[in-house]
């Protein structure tokens, strides 16, 4: 029988079955659930790097030191993992390197909607994209084959639909890999001037070597139906094609980068009219123009977000929807469900304290970025990980530090590991004034609770060393370093003003873990409890917004014993000691 | 036996739609279909709504129910029944958990909860669908833990499929650990046994 896995559960199953020895990854939505699910297959040696070029630097060593390599990442990761990538191009492989990149069309969980496809150009490698989750394995071992028959790494690009689709897989066969023996080769391996002007005409061959290959290599597939449309896809696009688009002839591309040129030609020469149908940008369809192949695509279908069969309908076929029993125009609109900080979450009274400090607030990536919207709406900028730190510096220098003394940088704990720390060195060398704020919730929150370097934890739970965050930025220069409970939100307030007035650079760490890591403390017998009699429904404990805590129909708040974990904030604001902490007197 | 079912799966972070979507990938493979099952991920911890797309048939390609297209809606909460019930196709079946989980924006007053979401939904649907609410939440407590609401639910839906019971009930036991079969077990007969007897809304 076949199991039935996630796209990226079987993508893991795919590099087990490749007999993959290292993967290097930093999470990231919809990537994050690959390492994880390697993770549970013993042989593999599965880690957590502190952001996504040491991930692929990782892979790149384990791969030339014989072994078969992969590292996986959001899409803005391989923005991170750029630097490696585009060198990695040229110095080739030894084990096979494949580097899975997740797209997010529609922006379920990310800060924009880039389409990696064009890494592949840029860096000249070979890309492909599976449509479901035994694509996501087989092209995973088709990508193994191909990075060391052309001596090359190769991506694999998925996107959110096909990483969080649960599909029917047949498991592949378990291939034995020895790691292959290591050669010295400064003129491939060794990436200066006189070596890279060699290894770059290579690369040139390889990439037209890779294009007339595709054809037969490329796990294209071609389904011949009506002559009068022919549609050019890929990926998930491919299955929305399927759906809306029954008659018409489909070229289903698998390998995506470099182009099987030729055999799209001879598709073209069968039908009356072409149409390129791929989410995002017009990547197939531009090169494809650029061949002479006439086509048609991003002139009738949006750049924005993601497909779907309707969409296409609307678009190509005139087709006619099926028709709701419900339809939404009868019924009541549904109050919106935003996602809110959780009950006892850690964020919450530090961003009470900013949102009363009425402070700049250069922010990050996080749980955290929840701050910047009700009730607390205490953040001004929030562009990629790492970026608060620096962006702060900036507004220090671009008001003569005028800026300094009223801006906080807000940032993760895994976001600081992950890029923050080099902001700081800056911010420190650079003379600068900034104050920093690391929330360290001793997790990597957003991204469904990954262990970090400051965590003391590795990917697998075993004991790991953790980073004393103190010493680092003490070691890195900073001014000053307080640590400080974020729950205790009269004391943030307290050391954010003295921080911020003071001279040189500041980090102030607020420690709290996480409301999610279980404590055994979120027992329903410590939860908070109303005093009816001293309650005057002010709603102050209302407005933080905590989902444990809604008012009644009659005005006095409702706590939900089995949600609240007891964090006190709401007893904190209660100005008349109306709510009592679980174990005190009522 | 069924040969093509598409439904969808509503509710809020934490009440159990993974779950239950998990399960009817087995279901489907049990049955001899193809199936996808599309989960939302990430915010589903935050309180968010969260949907769950399943579709099967001998052969699937879009992993996504589109409006009008549903066989079924089962709703694990009112709001979510209201935000999901234009999925529902002609003549399909939308069953909603009577349980409310208040919105932030509704807890502060900012929005109003709709009321009477059943009635509201049965004159929408003007006959064009069947509309049934129950209590699953009880039922999964009486069962032995509330968070059996999603099965009560699969087991108020394999009462209008043609398919044998013990399809779901070995489903259940290869997803569940085995101390968690028996209240499963039961929650599911429990949705099963009361829509036999519950016909109105
Ligand atoms: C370059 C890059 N990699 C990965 C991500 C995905 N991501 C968003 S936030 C985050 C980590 C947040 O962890 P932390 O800083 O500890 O904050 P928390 O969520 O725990 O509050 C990650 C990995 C991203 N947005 N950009």
């Amino acid at each position: 029988m076949k199991e039935i896995l996630l796209g990226n559960e079987a993508v893991a199953a795919g590099a087990y079955a490749a007999g993959v020895k290292v993967i290097s990854s930093y999470p990231g939505t919809p990537s994050t659930e690959i390492t994880e699910a390697a993770a549970r297959y013993e042989r593999i040696w599965c880690e957590w790097a502190p952001n996504e070029k040491v991930a692929l630097e990782v892979a790149i060593g384990a791969s030339l030191a014989g072994a078969r390599a992969m590292t996986c990442m959001k899409h803005v990761g391989l923005n991170v993992a750029a630097d490696p990538l585009f060198t990695s191009s040229y110095t080739g492989v030894n084990g096979g390197l494949v580097i899975i990149v997740a797209d997010d069309p529609g922006m379920h969980s990310s800060q924009n909607e880039q389409d990696s496809r064009h890494y592949a150009r840029a860096a000249k490698l070979p890309l492909f994209e599976p449509a479901d989750s035994q694509e996501c394995q087989d092209m995973v071992l088709a990508a193994f084959a191909l990075s060391e028959r052309f001596d090359t790494p190769v991506l694999v690009r998925l996107t959110t639909r096909v990483s969080h689709t649960r599909a029917p897989v047949a498991l592949a066969e378990i291939q034995e890999q020895a790691v292959k023996p290591y050669q010295k080769d400064v003129r491939k391996h060794v990436m200066m001037p006189a070596m890279a002007i060699a290894r770059h005409a290579a690369v040139e061959q390889r990439l037209v070597q890779l294009g007339l290959d595709s054809a037969s290599g490329g796990l294209h597939e071609i389904d011949l139906r009506s002559g009068k449309l022919g549609i050019v896809t890929s990926g998930i696009a491919s299955q929305y094609v399927r759906e809306a688009l029954p008659d018409a002839s489909v070229f289903k591309l698998g390998l995506v980068w470099p182009l099987p040129v030729d055999a799209l030609r001879d598709f073209a020469a069968r039908v009356d009219r072409l149409v390129v149908v791929e989410e995002l940008d017009p990547v197939i369809e531009t090169e494809m123009k650029a061949a002479g192949i006439a086509c048609e695509g991003k002139a009738l279908l949006t750049p924005l977000g993601e497909y779907s069969a309707s969409l296409l309908r609307r678009d190509l076929s005139g087709q006619p929807d099926p028709e709701s029993a419900l339809p939404r125009e009868q019924l009541e609109a549904a109050p919106a469900r935003p996602p809110v900080m959780c009950a006892g979450c850690p964020h919450k009274g530090l961003f009470m304290a900013l949102s009363r400090l009425k402070l700049i607030v250069t922010g990050d990536i996080g749980c955290y970025t929840l701050g910047a919207i009700n009730p607390t709406n205490a953040m001004d900028t929030c562009v990629c990980m790492g970026a608060s730190v620096g962006m702060a510096h900036g507004m220090d220098k671009a008001t003569d530090g005028e800026f300094s003394r009223r801006t906080v940088a807000v940032i993760g704990d895994s976001t600081f590991l992950h890029s923050g720390m080099t902001g700081l060195l800056n911010s420190v060398y650079n003379r600068s004034d900034s104050t920093i704020l690391i929330l360290d919730n001793s997790i990597t929150g957003m991204t469904g609770h990954q262990q970090n370097p400051a965590t003391g934890r590795d990917i697998r739970l075993h004991e790991a060393p953790a980073v004393d965050l103190e010493a680092l930025c003490r070691v890195l220069g900073a001014a000053s370093v307080r640590v400080v409970d974020p729950a205790d939100t009269w004391q943030v307030e307290q050391v954010v003003s003295e921080e911020v007035a003071r001279s040189g650079v500041s980090v102030i760490i607020a420690r709290r873990p996480c409301a999610l890591i279980p404590t055994g403390k979120g027992r329903p017998e410590n939860a908070v409890r109303l005093d009816r009699d001293r309650c005057r429904r002010c709603k102050a404990c209302i407005r933080i917004m905590c989902p444990a805590l809604t008012a009644g129909p009659d005005g006095y708040p409702v706590i939900d014993p089995n949600s609240c974990n007891g964090c006190g904030l709401c007893v904190r604001v209660c100005r008349f000691d109306a709510l009592k902490r679980g174990g005190e007197q009522a | 036996m069924i040969s093509k079912l598409d439904l969808v799966l509503a509710g809020v972070g934490g009440q159990g739609t993974l779950v239950a979507g998990k399960l009817l990938g087995r279901v489907a493979l049990k049955a001899g279909l193809d199936v996808r099952v599309s989960e939302v991920h990430g915010m589903a911890q935050r309180g968010g709504s969260v949907i769950t797309y399943v579709r099967m048939a001998p052969n699937v390609h879009s992993p996504v129910v589109e409006p009008g297209q549903a066989d079924f809606v089962l709703a694990f909460e009112q709001l979510e029944a209201l935000r999901w019930a234009h999925l529902l196709a002609r003549d399909g079946v939308l069953l909603m958990n009577m349980s409310r989980v208040i919105p932030m924006s509704v807890g502060m007053g900012q929005a109003r909860y709709p009321d009477a979401v059943a009635a509201a939904l049965q004159q929408a649907g003007d006959g064009r669908a069947v509309i049934r609410a129950l209590d699953a939440t009880r039922l999964a407590r009486e069962a032995g833990s509330e968070k059996a609401v999603n099965i009560v639910m699969l087991g108020a839906m394999a009462h209008f499929l043609d398919i044998a019971p013990d399809v779901f009930t070995e489903a259940i036991d290869d997803v569940f650990p085995l101390k968690l079969q028996g209240i499963n077990q039961k929650a599911f007969q429990a949705g099963f046994a009361i829509m036999k007897e519950n016909t109105g809304a």
